[in-house]
């Protein structure tokens, strides 16, 4: 039998051992595994390197979305926009169900070498109550396409890489 | 007419649970009987009420009253009566009155069956829950009404989010729900001791029963939501460390470590602070799970849309339940004073390994959760913690959990010795080392270590038993009389034990996944995993409120046929939304998995066909390990036989473990 202090020293000990390993496996793990968000603009401003692994968010511009197959694998490619500029992805496999032109949606994956395309491992779509996810959403406000204080998003057909001047002068005339 | 009798009911639960948290904390001081036999009462009748008003809530769903906000959102003319039903807890308003209808339940069950709770304890467990329902009713009527009227209504509704129309809708909200707020008993009861200022081995023994039906009830809910996402989402995942699943985790873990502390507290009056701390943190975090998804503050692919105003209000709540809550822990705790003292190998050590690893386990995936809307907030960045960093940082605390498990309960009271114990459990060992050697064999180490695991915890829970009925050392008769002698809680343990294992089994298997996504044409064959997958034909189909398009597929071995599977997709036409309602056979140790993605213009179709060896046993697990809750829950000991209290001792000022 141990006294109270002894007791408690290993304990300390225990707890001490179980939580430094616990955050050296946390440190190593984020330097692995984190990935950005990036809206279309921000991959045309920052360049990431090919290979480096991010998520992009947008909107699927309106007839961009082209499918086939290649090796007997189905492929889509279509374009993410968030009214300021408008990436090229290409996405091999099942798309969710939600996806349509218009809808918002979070593509993983990484720039492909020398071309301008990027090439998603996984496509989101979120199928909560709002078709809108968080981050598309901040990206929408800050290319000043979409604020969601004055109303619903504007009709799908309307999301292509347009300045929100031209819709104005179209919506206008 | 209906609608607003249901929504003065709500009004009315809300003005009795203030008279219900005033009387509760501030009785015990008059020490006036009647006073303390008012809160029961309360308690039964706020629960009353808060059915009245979610009867009311239904009944517009069913009759279709499109006045109704919430029925003309989410419900519509053509929906089919039972997800008119399911879809009033299924979206943001109502699941909320739900919620508040489960907290008043909560309450109302400690009023009637919490007879042998001495009367000023009960009071004060009554007045904290009160005081928390109270909250979150203004929240549900100032900011989140769900019998918010439009008018002119419309004439068809919007109708459910057709990926909501589902079984597995119906029953998971209330189920997760009722364990998370099942956890506010154990959070009451721990906050009226910090009150009482004592914490003795009845206390353990009236937390535990409550903990452990919330336990169950969080354990199936989870175990529901993994399995609908899995049929539903079509992606043949069950698990995606999305932040929703995250933080339905973190009071499932902190709860599991609160359900082994508090046997410490019961058999040895030790850690009581800690169970204390662990009531608190695990029904704060429970709070945070179904709140912090609500306030907008984390992002996921699946969750509630919340205007920013609610956010506010959650956030206030929020902060105010736990930080009140953390402040009385702070200025209290120092009374509890430990008694029991132990030798770190024992039972009580391996307890508290247990807590200390389920609560790393529990701080890493706070953290990995938490990050992302940290960053947001204090440096703008968005970035996500994905899935890889989960499996990198949690994983490997989980191993030595694994380890200990089905050494701790061989372990003696007091103090023991790790060799007899390890004597003991040598059968599981060989065991698990020959799974090991056969799939490292086979190059599949990740799953080699993860079968060798649960071999050895499924092992271990089955020699405990056997140890206890002296298997194989008295006759087999006497053994077969002794399992009936047992006490109900040590089988009920050995069964989450061995729960536990094979949910390892049923995810290291899934590691052995093989998947193909694939275009056939009507006549062609793809081959997956052993087997040939043939796709006969593609034909419409209609449903109550879709039209589909369905496939037949045919899976051979050898030439033999296994079975036809057939995947569909779906057209809501009142939503003009598209799901696919995936094709699932399994034969209990292994799925076979088909979903039909989409068709192209030559007539050709989209396929991912996915087999999963030992997938159904995650879910099995699951349900195992609440059985042996619930066989626990039934021990005699929580039935029967008012447990003695403690003599109020002078509070000691030492501080305790």
């Amino acid at each position: 039998m141990m006294n109270r202090k002894t007791r408690r020293l290993w304990l300390v000990i225990a707890c001490g051992a179980g939580v430094s390993c616990a955050t050296a496996l946390m440190l190593v793990a984020f330097r692995s595994s984190l990935s950005f968000f990036l809206s279309p603009q921000e991959v045309v401003a920052k360049h990431p390197a090919p290979g480096m692994v991010f998520r992009l968010g947008g909107v699927v511009q309106a007839n961009t979305v082209v499918m086939g197959t290649r090796d007997n694998r189905p492929y889509t490619t279509f374009r993410i926009t968030d009214g300021q500029a408008s990436i090229p992805v290409v996405f091999t496999g099942v798309l969710p169900g939600l996806f349509r032109q218009g809808q918002g949606v979070v593509t993983v994956g990484a720039m492909a070498k020398g071309d301008r395309e990027f090439v998603a491992s996984t496509v989101l779509a979120k199928h909560g109550a709002s078709y809108m996810p968080a981050p598309v959403e901040q990206a929408l406000r800050k290319a000043g396409k979409w604020n969601p204080k004055f109303g619903p998003a504007p009709n799908a057909a309307t999301w292509d890489d347009k300045s929100p001047r031209t819709i104005e002068a179209d919506n206008n005339g | 007419m209906i609608p607003a009798l249901g929504h003065f009911a709500l009004a009315l639960a809300l003005a009795i649970a203030g008279a219900q948290a005033v009387i509760g904390l501030f009785g015990p001081m008059l020490r006036d009987r009647m006073v303390l036999r008012a809160a029961p009462a309360l308690a039964i009748s706020q629960f009353i009420m808060l059915g009245l008003a979610f009867a009311a809530l239904v009944w517009s769903g069913v009759v279709s009253d499109f006045t109704v906000r919430n029925v003309a959102e989410f419900s519509s003319s053509t929906t089919p009566l039972f997800y008119r039903i399911t879809g009033t807890w299924g979206n943001h308003d109502g699941s909320m009155l739900l919620w508040c209808l489960i907290l008043s339940l909560c309450g109302a069950t400690v009023g009637v069956f919490g007879n042998n709770i001495p009367t000023s304890l009960r009071a004060r467990v009554l007045g904290v829950l009160g005081l928390v329902s109270g909250g979150f009713l203004l929240f549900t009527l100032a900011v989140s009404d769900p019998f918010r009227r439009i008018w002119p209504p419309p004439l068809h509704g919007a109708g459910v989010n057709p990926i909501l129309q589902d079984p597995g809708l119906a029953v998971h909200p209330p189920i997760l729900y009722t364990g998370y707020v099942g956890f506010s008993i154990a959070f009451a009861f721990a906050v009226a001791a910090l009150i009482e200022g004592r914490v003795d081995a009845a206390w353990g023994r009236w937390v535990r029963p409550w903990t452990l039906v919330s336990w169950i009830f969080l354990t199936c809910g989870i175990c529901f939501g993994s399995l609908w996402s899995y049929y539903t989402l079509g992606w043949g995942g069950f698990w995606f460390w999305d932040p929703v699943e995250n933080v339905a985790l973190l009071p499932w873990l902190t709860g599991t470590a609160l359900l082994h502390s508090a046997i410490v507290v019961e058999k040895r009056e030790a850690l009581k602070t800690w169970s204390v701390l662990l009531a608190i943190a695990t029904f704060s975090l429970s709070l945070c799970g179904t709140f912090l998804v609500r306030s907008g503050l984390l992002n996921s692919v699946h969750a509630f849309a919340a205007s920013p105003n609610q956010g506010l209000f959650i956030l206030v709540l929020l902060a105010l339940t736990i930080g009140g809550s953390l402040l009385l822990f702070a200025i209290r705790a120092p009374v509890l004073a430990a008694t029991g003292i132990f030798a770190p190998v024992s039972r009580e050590g391996a307890l508290i390994l247990n807590n200390v690893f389920l609560c790393i386990i529990a701080a890493v995936v706070f953290t990995g959760t938490m990050y992302p809307p940290f960053v947001d907030l204090a440096f703008g960045m968005q970035i996500s913690v994905g899935a890889p960093f989960y499996d990198q940082a949690v994983l490997p605390m989980v191993a030595p959990l694994i380890l200990a498990m089905a050494v701790g309960p061989m372990l003696p009271w007091k103090r023991g010795a790790i060799g007899p114990a390890l004597v003991k459990v040598w059968y599981a060992a060989v065991a698990a080392l020959i799974v090991f050697a056969y799939y490292a064999f086979q190059r599949h180490f990740i799953a080699a270590l993860g079968l060798a695991g649960a071999v050895w915890v499924m092992i271990g829970a089955l020699i405990d038993i056997g140890e206890r009925v002296r298997l194989f050392r008295v006759p087999l008769g006497q053994s077969f009389a002794r399992l009936g002698t047992i006490p109900r809680a040590s089988v009920g343990a050995a069964l989450g034990h061995f729960g536990f294992g094979v949910v390892v089994l049923g995810i290291a298997g899934m590691t052995l996944r093989v998947h193909d996504v694939t275009v056939l044409h009507p006549g062609q064959s793809v081959a997956l995993g052993g087997f040939n997958w043939k796709l006969d034909s593609i034909v419409p189909a209609t449903g109550p409120n879709y039209t589909a398009r369905k496939a037949t597929i045919t899976v051979t071995r050898h030439g033999k046929l296994v079975m036809v599977l057939k995947p569909e997709r779906r057209y809501f036409t009142a939503q003009k939304v598209k799901t696919v309602a995936a094709a699932i056979r399994t034969n209990g140790v292994r799925n076979m998995f088909a979903t039909f993605a989409g068709e192209d213009n030559s007539g050709g179709g989209e396929f991912r066909f996915n087999v999963h060896p030992f997938a159904p046993e995650i879910w099995l697990g699951g349900f195992i390990m609440a059985l042996g809750g619930a066989i626990s829950l039934s021990d005699r000991r929580f039935r029967i036989g008012a447990p003695a209290r403690a003599k109020l001792r002078k509070p000691a000022g030492s501080a305790t473990v």
